[in-house]
Parts: C-alpha cells; sequence; structure tokens
C-alpha cells in the first residue's frame, strides 16, 4: 500500500505529493493528516501539489476537507505549487477551492504559516498584559 | 468526415485501473500534440467520468481514439458500462445534483472541460459516455 509521507518542521507539518493520487491514497492520506495535526499539535498544514497533474473533484473535495478538518483543530492549511493548468481547470470544473488558502511555492507558504502563528503569538501576548 | 487515426481500449474494474487509464491517455494526449492545459482539461474530465463509471456501474470499458477532423486531430473517449443507467440524464447534468456523496459536479463539470460531450443511458441497460477534446479546442 502507497504512503505519502507527513514531515514535522517545527510546528508545521509538511507533505509533497509525488505521485499520481488515487482516491484511496486520498482518503488515507486525509486520515494520517488530521491525526497527525492531532498527535503533534501543529499549528500549520503544508501541501505541495507541484507534482501533481490531475486535480479532479474528488480530489479537490479531500484538499477542501483536510483544510477543513486542520481548522476544527486548530492549525492552517496552505496548498501550495498548483501547476497553472490544474488551477485553470480545477476553476473551469466548478470547484474554485474556496476556504483553501494557497500559496505559489513552499517557502512562500511557509511565510504565511509563520505569519499567522505570530499573529496568534501577539495576541496571546497582548492578553496578558491587559490582566496586569 | 471523421477519420479514426488510432485507438486503444482500457478496463476499468478498480481504482487503480483509473491511475493506468489516465496515464495512457495522457500518451496519447501527448502523442498528437495536445497543449497542457487542454491535456490537463480533457484528462481529468476522463478522470471524472471514469469515477462515476467504477462507483455507480462497477466499471467499464473506456475506448481510446485519436480522430481527424474539423481540420485537426483530437481525441474521443467513450466510456461504456452495463450499470443501473441514468433515469433522469437532465437532472444529472446539473450543478450539484448527486445521488451518491459527491460535491454533483462530474457530469457537468466534465461537460465543461471538452468540446463536446455526449450521453446515452438506457435504464437497466447502461450509460455510454462520448467525450471529444480537439488538439486546439
Amino acid at each position: 500500500m502507497d504512503k505519502i509521507p507527513i514531515l514535522k518542521i517545527g510546528h508545521f507539518l509538511m507533505v509533497a505529493i509525488q505521485v499520481d493520487l488515487y482516491d484511496r491514497l486520498a482518503l488515507n492520506l486525509e486520515a494520517d493528516l488530521v491525526q497527525a495535526v492531532s498527535k503533534t499539535s501543529a499549528k500549520g498544514v503544508l501541501i505541495d501539489i507541484s507534482a501533481v497533474s490531475i486535480v479532479d473533484s474528488f480530489m479537490g473535495r479531500i484538499l477542501g476537507n483536510i483544510a477543513g478538518m486542520s481548522k476544527v483543530l486548530d492549525a492552517d492549511t496552505v496548498i501550495v505549487g498548483m501547476q497553472p493548468a490544474v488551477a485553470i481547470t480545477l476553476v473551469e470544473l466548478g470547484l474554485p477551492l474556496k476556504g483553501v488558502q494557497t500559496a505559489l511555492n513552499v517557502e512562500k507558504g511557509m511565510e504565511l504559516l509563520q505569519k499567522k502563528i505570530k499573529i496568534v503569538d501577539e495576541e496571546a501576548f497582548d492578553d496578558d498584559s491587559t490582566l496586569q | 468526415m471523421m477519420i479514426v487515426l488510432s485507438s486503444d481500449t482500457v478496463r476499468i474494474v478498480k481504482e487503480l485501473d483509473m491511475v493506468v487509464f489516465r496515464n495512457r491517455l495522457k500518451e496519447f494526449a501527448v502523442k498528437i500534440g495536445m497543449g497542457l492545459v487542454n491535456q490537463t482539461k480533457l484528462i481529468t474530465a476522463a478522470s471524472e467520468l471514469s469515477r462515476n463509471m467504477l462507483r455507480y456501474a462497477g466499471g467499464g470499458v473506456v475506448l481510446i481514439e485519436i480522430i481527424n477532423g474539423q481540420r485537426q486531430n483530437g481525441l474521443r473517449v467513450t466510456f461504456t458500462d452495463t450499470g443501473p443507467g441514468i433515469p433522469d440524464i437532465k437532472e444529472a447534468m446539473k450543478d450539484g445534483f448527486s445521488t451518491g456523496k459527491s460535491l454533483g459536479l462530474g457530469l457537468p463539470g466534465a461537460k465543461r472541460l471538452v468540446s463536446d460531450f455526449e450521453i446515452k443511458s438506457t435504464v437497466g441497460k447502461g450509460t455510454t459516455i462520448t467525450i471529444t477534446k480537439w488538439k486546439n479546442g
């Protein structure tokens, strides 16, 4: 059984999808990732799909699910590296991936997640200061 | 006048067959020099239809053909199954309609992605869907 590896980098989880996705594999990834978010209390999930040449409605839905489920577990999801042809196709298919954050590449995706965490940290700090 | 230049059939009975089929279709698309965007649209549409076939009819056969017409080459892909058929095609072609748990984008979405889309279905006999994508269309 194929498995897509999930890497932990600091507060984040990172997944690079390098194989052709089929439905079972995508479903397994969804389950594994949500488990991993809960286990590692990750603050962000970064999914690199630069090697994925086809995203149809099923896989699009899985990506949306991962983002939604992670959000409930207090982690933000960023999808990075979507090929232009895939973006064109997804919108025309009728699946604009609303509610899923995207970035052009891994670097920008990391920046986005780091910024989010920083904002959360600062807010927490502000709360502390008002208590004193 | 439409001429079939070359063809191949792929059986789809399990999920992994979809991957094999998508790769085969990609080879054909590359062979006729189809651009990347059109390739992606065609393969995505084909992926939707092959999943439908697998999910609702337990599988079927796909015929891939390189055709020549309208002064250019194109690919015609025919999905044939002997499943339960679609009782109301008009309803099934509407965005958001699904008898399963999906988003209901399969049929209408696939239609938007290709140049030509034809569907024939008889309840109790099966469904045949033919999609055509021209190299530059």
